[in-house]
Order: C-alpha cells, then sequence, then structure tokens
C-alpha cells in the first residue's frame, strides 16, 4: 500500500508481489494444524496428571473438614435417593463426599457450598457428621475477598473455631434445620447455631452462614433420610 | 522477506538489551496488564515471569523458523495462532506442576496471548531476524521480563505481607501494608521503580556530559 508523502518509486519497492490466496490459506490452515497436533499433545501427556492433582486436592480439602477420615467416597445424592458415583459419570443430584476411617466407620460428609461474597462468589466444602448434627469443618475453595479483610474466613483461627461443632440439629419433622445456621456480628454470638462473624469482614461471614444454612436445609435430612446407605458405603 | 537483509550479529548485545536498554516493562512499558495484576507474591511474579518467557521464546523460534513462508496478509492471525498454542501448552504445564498456583495466576495465563510483549517480539524481531538472534533475543527480553515482575513481587510482598516467598521477614510487630497487595499498591509500586530507573538515567546522562564538557574545554 502507497502511504501518502510517498514517492512512487519508494511505494513500488515496498509494494511485495500479491500473494495468492491459495497460498495464504495453505499457511493458515498448516500452522492450525500444528497449532492442534501440539495442543492435543500437550493435553494427553497432562491430562492424566491434573486428574490426579485434582483428586488429591479434593481429598485434602475433605479430609480437613472431616476430622479423623482416612478414606473418601464419592455420592450423588437428591430426593429420589443415594447413587454411588462412578469413575466419569454425572448422575443426577448433588454431589457429596462420604468420608471414613481406616475401620469403614462413616466419619462425616464433605459438602460444597457456595454463595456471593463481598467481591464474587465464594465456594466452600465443609463437614456435616451426621452422628453428633452438627458441622465439623470449612474450608474456602475459591474466593476473591479482600486480603486483610475478607480472605480471613479462609485461616483466621478464632472464626474458623465457628464450626468445630457448630450445631445443626434438625427440626422434629426431620425436614428440615431446627434453627437456621447464620452469622451474627461479632462478640453476639449466643445460641451454638450462630456463626461469630470476623470483625471488618461481616459481608463475607455472613455469606458463609448464608450458605451453609441453604445447603444444610436442603441436603441434611436428605443425609440423615439415606444414612444406613452411607453408613454401608455403598 | 520484502525488507531487505538487516540481519543482525547475535552478540551479547541481543541478550542484554532486553534487560536493561530495552526492557520491555521499564523502558519499553509493555505487557503491564499481568505486571500490574500478578505482582501481589513474589512466587506468582516468577510463575508468570517463567511462563511469558517460554511462549516469548517458543513463539519467537517459530516464527523465525517459518519467516520465509508467512505471507505478509496473514502474518498477524499466523503470530496469534502460534503465540495462542503455546500458552495453552502452558496453561495445561502449570495445571499439572500445581493447580494452587494456577488458581493463583487466574485468567492471567490464558491472556498472556494478548500480551504485547510476545506479538511485539514476532512482528519488530523474529519475523525478521535468523533463528540464533530471534531465541537469544527473546530470552534476553523473557529474562527482563521476568525481573521486572520480581522487583514488583518482592517489594509488593514485603510491604504488603510481610513476607518473601511466604517465609516472615519482619518480627511479629510489622503491621502489613494491606494496600500494597491491593491492585492500587502495583501502581504505587510500579511508579516509584519507573522514577528509580529514570532519575539513574538522567544521572548518567548528566555525568557523561558533563565528561565531555570537561574534555572539550581542556583541548
Amino acid at each position: 500500500m502507497s502511504q501518502p508523502g510517498q514517492t512512487n518509486a519508494e511505494a513500488q519497492a515496498h509494494t511485495p508481489p500479491p500473494t495468492p490466496g491459495i497460498k495464504m490459506l495453505l499457511t493458515l490452515g498448516g500452522i492450525s494444524m500444528l497449532a492442534g497436533l501440539l495442543v492435543v499433545l500437550a493435553f494427553q501427556y497432562t491430562a492424566p496428571i491434573i486428574a490426579e492433582n485434582q483428586r488429591i486436592a479434593i481429598e485434602k480439602a475433605v479430609f480437613q473438614v472431616v476430622p479423623g477420615a482416612m478414606e473418601r467416597r464419592d455420592f450423588f445424592l437428591d430426593a429420589q435417593g443415594l447413587k454411588t458415583a462412578t469413575e466419569g459419570d454425572e448422575a443426577s443430584g448433588e454431589r457429596i463426599y462420604a468420608a471414613y476411617d481406616a475401620n469403614g466407620q462413616l466419619k462425616g460428609i464433605a459438602l460444597k457450598a457456595e454463595a456471593t461474597g463481598y467481591q464474587d462468589v465464594i465456594r466452600i466444602l465443609y463437614g456435616y457428621d451426621p452422628a453428633c448434627e452438627c458441622v465439623t469443618g470449612i474450608r474456602v475453595l475459591k474466593m476473591a475477598e479482600t486480603p486483610g479483610l475478607g480472605d480471613k474466613i479462609a485461616f483466621d483461627p478464632d472464626f474458623l473455631a465457628n464450626f468445630n461443632a457448630l450445631d445443626a440439629a434438625l427440626n422434629a419433622a426431620r425436614d428440615a434445620l431446627a434453627n437456621s445456621i447464620v452469622a451474627v456480628k461479632h462478640g453476639n454470638k449466643t445460641q451454638p447455631w450462630q456463626i461469630d462473624a470476623i470483625s471488618g469482614a461481616t459481608i463475607s461471614s455472613a455469606a458463609i452462614g448464608r450458605m451453609i444454612n441453604a445447603s444444610g436445609q436442603r441436603m441434611f435430612p436428605l443425609i440423615q433420610k439415606n444414612l444406613a446407605q452411607l453408613k454401608g458405603g455403598q | 522477506m520484502a525488507l531487505p537483509n538487516q540481519q543482525e550479529k547475535v552478540t551479547l548485545d541481543t541478550f542484554l538489551r532486553g534487560l536493561w536498554e530495552e526492557n520491555p516493562v521499564f523502558v519499553m512499558l509493555l505487557g503491564l496488564c499481568p505486571v500490574l495484576a500478578v505482582t501481589n507474591s513474589t512466587m506468582n511474579a516468577i510463575a508468570m515471569g517463567l511462563a511469558t518467557t517460554f511462549v516469548l521464546v517458543a513463539s519467537s523460534t517459530l516464527v523465525s523458523l517459518l519467516r520465509k513462508f508467512i505471507p505478509k496478509q496473514v502474518r498477524i492471525a499466523t503470530y496469534i495462532i502460534i503465540i495462542a498454542t503455546f500458552v495453552t501448552i502452558v496453561d495445561y504445564t502449570i495445571q499439572a506442576i500445581s493447580l494452587e498456583l494456577y488458581n493463583a495466576l487466574g485468567a492471567f495465563i490464558q491472556l498472556i496471548v494478548a500480551n504485547c510483549v510476545i506479538l511485539g517480539r514476532a512482528e519488530a524481531y523474529a519475523s525478521k531476524q535468523k533463528l540464533g538472534a530471534s531465541v537469544i533475543n527473546a530470552l534476553g527480553m523473557g529474562a527482563g521480563f521476568t525481573i521486572a515482575l520480581l522487583c514488583l513481587g518482592t517489594v509488593r510482598e514485603l510491604l504488603g505481607a510481610g513476607t518473601i516467598l511466604g517465609f516472615p521477614i519482619f518480627s511479629a510487630n510489622f503491621e502489613p501494608w494491606v494496600v500494597m497487595i491491593l491492585p492500587p499498591g502495583g501502581f504505587f509500586v510500579l511508579g516509584a521503580w519507573l522514577l528509580l530507573f529514570e532519575y539513574l538515567k538522567q544521572r548518567r546522562e548528566k555525568n557523561l556530559l558533563e565528561k565531555e564538557g570537561v574534555t572539550s574545554g581542556s583541548q
């Protein structure tokens, strides 16, 4: 293309002979095929390692929120009942992780929950002990809370102590929680089902309370209903 | 190629230029998005720097090898495909190395595709130079980019969290300046580094001028 201000001779010297369309097609096609090949090779090589990493990450989180657990089995749970999760199978219902100790005794269930925090969705994994009907621990999987304030929900020891045995007893009809789990302002916790919020991170703390309550109201009655099957591990 | 032969000889300068004279961050001010976004810790800065260096070197290699075959009209599209391929490979590799690191870097790994340092090198250097010069130059640029990220990452982690690579540096009484690991901290620290570099450059030029003045005066 000749630029304004360029002399004719200059413009001619700079204009390459026109490239045939077929050459452009071949170049782009060839490069794309090479790119595809490289990406597939990289994917094939890393896919099993990534799957293994993800399995270890989930396992670590499950064993952290269910104290004393040594082994995990995955299930799908919904109102229709409990289904064993087999590799690569996506059944209906919510995926739950049942955790057992070395003797095969059910120690607790790990469940996923999420709610909107201060900046973005907070995702957690939390443990539920069906024997004491209480929450046994939480672990934040994903968040974008403010460093120094909201992100304390992941590691503040006083806040995490809330979940050592957070009361989650079912009501008389066994179809919902007897008391909703809520976060209360820092220092105002009076009941075993309340979460003492972090001062300066009330919104993030409240989100944790909201997500455990929503998930618990839905899942705890179902877990209690299918408890015998979960204990058997089948 | 349409351009006349301007093949550059491979010298030490081919590599060193990226570190100082043409540092992508402190001199050319390119690729500032990851510079500001992922330098809130030293580890993130190192990982991002290495990932970018790998993509830079790999794409420069391929672009330089294919420079005689790529028609001018489709060159940018071709470069983007090549860069995107290597970014995807890096993306899988980091996931395989550490999921934690992958989550910390977030979307910025995929965004290496749009890093103008890499496209700039492909267009301005690798598409015109022989393989050796392109690789060496890309390595220098990558090293310069990594060093710049490290400059920001260590300062921000030190002031914002009181640690370096997770190891505490100050006594327990140190109150971290949380703002330093938040987005504004990136701008503060980058500004401070740019100020320092500009000051050093100006002082050197002034010294040179004074020396010249002395020598020409004595003649």
